[in-house]
């Protein structure tokens, strides 16, 4: 059992994400820095979808009532064992009393927390991510709060040695200027061409309004083609006939501040899509902060899939280095 | 209506979706070409597909692209578009009695609280939204409302919410625009409409329709506990016919306690039906469908 003394900022459960639900309008939440989660599990010899806790700015403090061991990866929020700093991505061993704790964030955004058996709380429709917009999934629908007492699953596979790390090159490092590849489409056409451009030359700024449903950014205005609106679409220049929004699909409301829909985002609405981040980089974009910079850069279908790739290779290292 | 009037568009969502625009204007046509490719496709059962989503007059898929490429998928829904360019395809779904009571004093209270939100501040949303339709009245608005069925054509937002596009002629469709800036509040179960689309708020949360009522029954039920849910937590299927039946006070209440005491189920039909069968005539088809749920 795991006793939450302070729930931090945004702390949930999530692991994989709630899949093949998104025609009843369920996005599908899940950690949205699947790298960081993936990494977290092996270190702890879990199944790879075994429920983490994700911590988003501030972490949480927690009382471990049993011996067990964990791992922390993601963006840098310090992990502290009874007051001593501990290293993350690295296997570590905590005893039954034993507090983990966490300084102020350094770089990065969320940080994830695996346990040995992954935290136990039911499935809802195959998953345990939590989803908090309608309360299912997760610690009951919602956030942690202090008091509340997580227990840990059965989805642990083998034993890995406390100490265990991975090679320090494959620990990404997150700064604060972020270049987010995107491949352009979707209802591009619906931009200006000067707008088009300006979308991918402006450096953006994050603004407030981040988190796991979307992230808005700040720069210009951004020009849609005049046209007489289509039947259905409604009046606003941004308005298409309500269809469905990828995960990582970039939308304009008015032309005013470009938001990338994420994890818990909407499934559906009536503003047009000029972009879609590329799932590689959807892991990147859950460690922006708000204030940070972000400029869009374009890829096509092929260099994503090769990027994609390149993610899955070094993730095989990865757990190729822990196996032997 | 001809499907000359349709361009697909294919485009890539990232390296994991494909977005195909089958149309930029609504029209029941794109609807149905939306369900007929979607269907085809669910039923080739392809591996690498994680979701089919059909939606108003584009449908999207989401893939594992190490499994199924996004080109590969693509040659496959050109392959399908191509096999059925007459829509001759028959759709099974339901037709369904969905009680809506108009002008209740829940939604009432929010229309007045965002007046300053919305193109017309000094009418409710009903008001408004009769004018610029051509309607004399708010109460022969909600007669043209009442009086022909939609079609369900999208399901998303948030889960359960049915998008519903009227069973008439073009010229006999409403088209309203959206608040001008999005509130921050929308009762649960509130009945809205947005550019040409009816719809039901299965939570409480932002929204931006114009509000003209509020349904007694829910269409999103989390702990499945009425018979309506026992299957799946979100009530409307995309090709489901609703028809919002516009109801007393008297009857919204019974309606409450069966809800609270878990019996409510709705009333409702199976029905096949062909697209050219609605696209041909569209009011006789409108008939029928009442005739069937209501008498048959």
């Amino acid at each position: 059992m795991i006793k939450v003394l302070k729930p931090g900022l945004q702390t949930t459960v999530q692991d994989q994400g709630r899949r093949g639900l998104y025609e009843i309008g369920m996005p599908p939440s899940g950690a949205m820095d699947q790298f960081a989660f993936r990494v977290a599990n092996l270190l702890v010899g879990n199944h790879p979808n075994a429920a983490v806790l994700e911590m988003t700015y501030i972490g949480s403090e927690l009382l471990f009532e049993q011996d067990t061991r964990i791992s922390l990866t993601g963006g840098n929020i310090p992990p502290k064992l009874n007051g001593q700093s501990v290293p993350m991505w690295e296997t570590l061993e905590v005893r039954a009393g034993d507090v983990l704790s966490f300084d102020f964030v350094r770089s990065g955004a969320r940080t994830y927390l695996a346990v040995e058996g992954g935290i136990d709380v039911p499935l809802v429709m195959n998953s345990r991510s939590t989803y908090t917009l309608i309360g299912i999934g997760g610690y009951e629908g919602r956030a942690l709060a202090a008091g509340d007492v997580l227990k840990t699953g059965d989805l642990h596979q083998c034993k890995v040695a406390a100490g265990t790390t991975i090679d320090k090159s494959y620990i990404p490092s997150y700064g604060k200027n972020h270049e987010i590849r995107v491949i352009v489409g979707l209802c591009s056409y619906r931009l200006t061409e000067e707008s088009r451009q300006a979308f991918l030359e402006t450096e953006w700024t994050v603004t407030p309004e981040a988190n796991r449903i979307g992230y808005r950014h700040n720069g210009q205005r951004l020009k849609f083609v005049e046209r007489e609106q289509p039947f259905g679409a409604g009046s606003n220049p941004s308005n298409v006939t309500d269809l469905g929004y990828p995960i990582g699909s970039i939308q304009v409301p008015d032309g005013v501040e470009p938001i990338v829909l994420l994890h818990d985002a909407v499934t559906g609405g009536g503003y047009a899509t000029v972009a879609t981040v590329i799932s590689t980089d959807l892991n990147r974009m859950a460690q922006i902060k708000t204030n940070e910079k972000v400029k869009f850069a374009a890829v096509n279908l092929d260099q994503a899939l090769k990027i994609r790739r390149e993610q899955n290779e070094i993730f095989n290292r990865i757990a190729e280095s822990l196996s032997s | 209506m001809t499907n000359s009037s349709l361009t697909t568009r294919y485009e890539y969502g990232g390296d994991e979706f494909v977005f195909v625009q089958l149309s930029e204007a609504m029209s029941l046509e794109a609807n149905f070409k939306g369900i007929a490719i979607t269907r085809k496709l669910k039923e080739r059962n392809l591996e690498g597909i994680i979701d089919i989503c059909p939606a108003n007059a584009s449908y999207m898929v989401r893939v594992d692209p190490d499994i199924l490429h996004p080109d590969d998928l693509i040659r496959e829904l050109q392959q399908i578009e191509d096999s059925m360019k007459d829509l001759e395809i028959e759709i099974s779904s339901r037709i369904v009695d969905v009680p809506v009571l108009f002008e209740d004093p829940w939604t009432h209270e929010a229309v007045m609280r965002f007046r300053d939100r919305h193109q017309d501040p000094n009418s409710t949303d009903l008001e408004y939204s009769a004018r610029i339709n051509g309607y004399n009245s708010k109460e022969e608005f909600i007669q043209a409302i009442d009086a022909s069925p939609f079609l369900v054509s999208m399901i998303g937002f948030v889960p359960g919410l049915p998008w519903c596009f009227q069973i008439v002629r073009q010229e006999k469709q409403i088209e309203v625009p959206k608040y001008v800036r999005p509130r921050t509040f929308t009762p649960e179960r509130t009945f809205g409409f947005g550019g040409a689309f009816a719809v039901i708020y299965p939570v409480q949360g932002a929204g931006g329709y114009q509000m003209y009522g509020i349904a007694p029954a829910p269409i999103y039920q989390k702990e499945q506990t009425l018979p309506d849910f026992q299957d799946s937590i979100v009530f409307p299927k995309q090709g489901d016919i609703f028809r919002y039946r516009s109801i007393t006070r008297e009857e919204y209440d019974t309606i409450r306690s069966q809800v609270d005491a878990g019996t409510f189920t709705y009333q409702k039909k199976e029905i096949t039906f062909t697209p050219q069968q609605v696209l041909e005539d569209p009011e006789k088809f409108s008939e029928m469908v009442l005739r069937r749920l209501y008498h048959d």
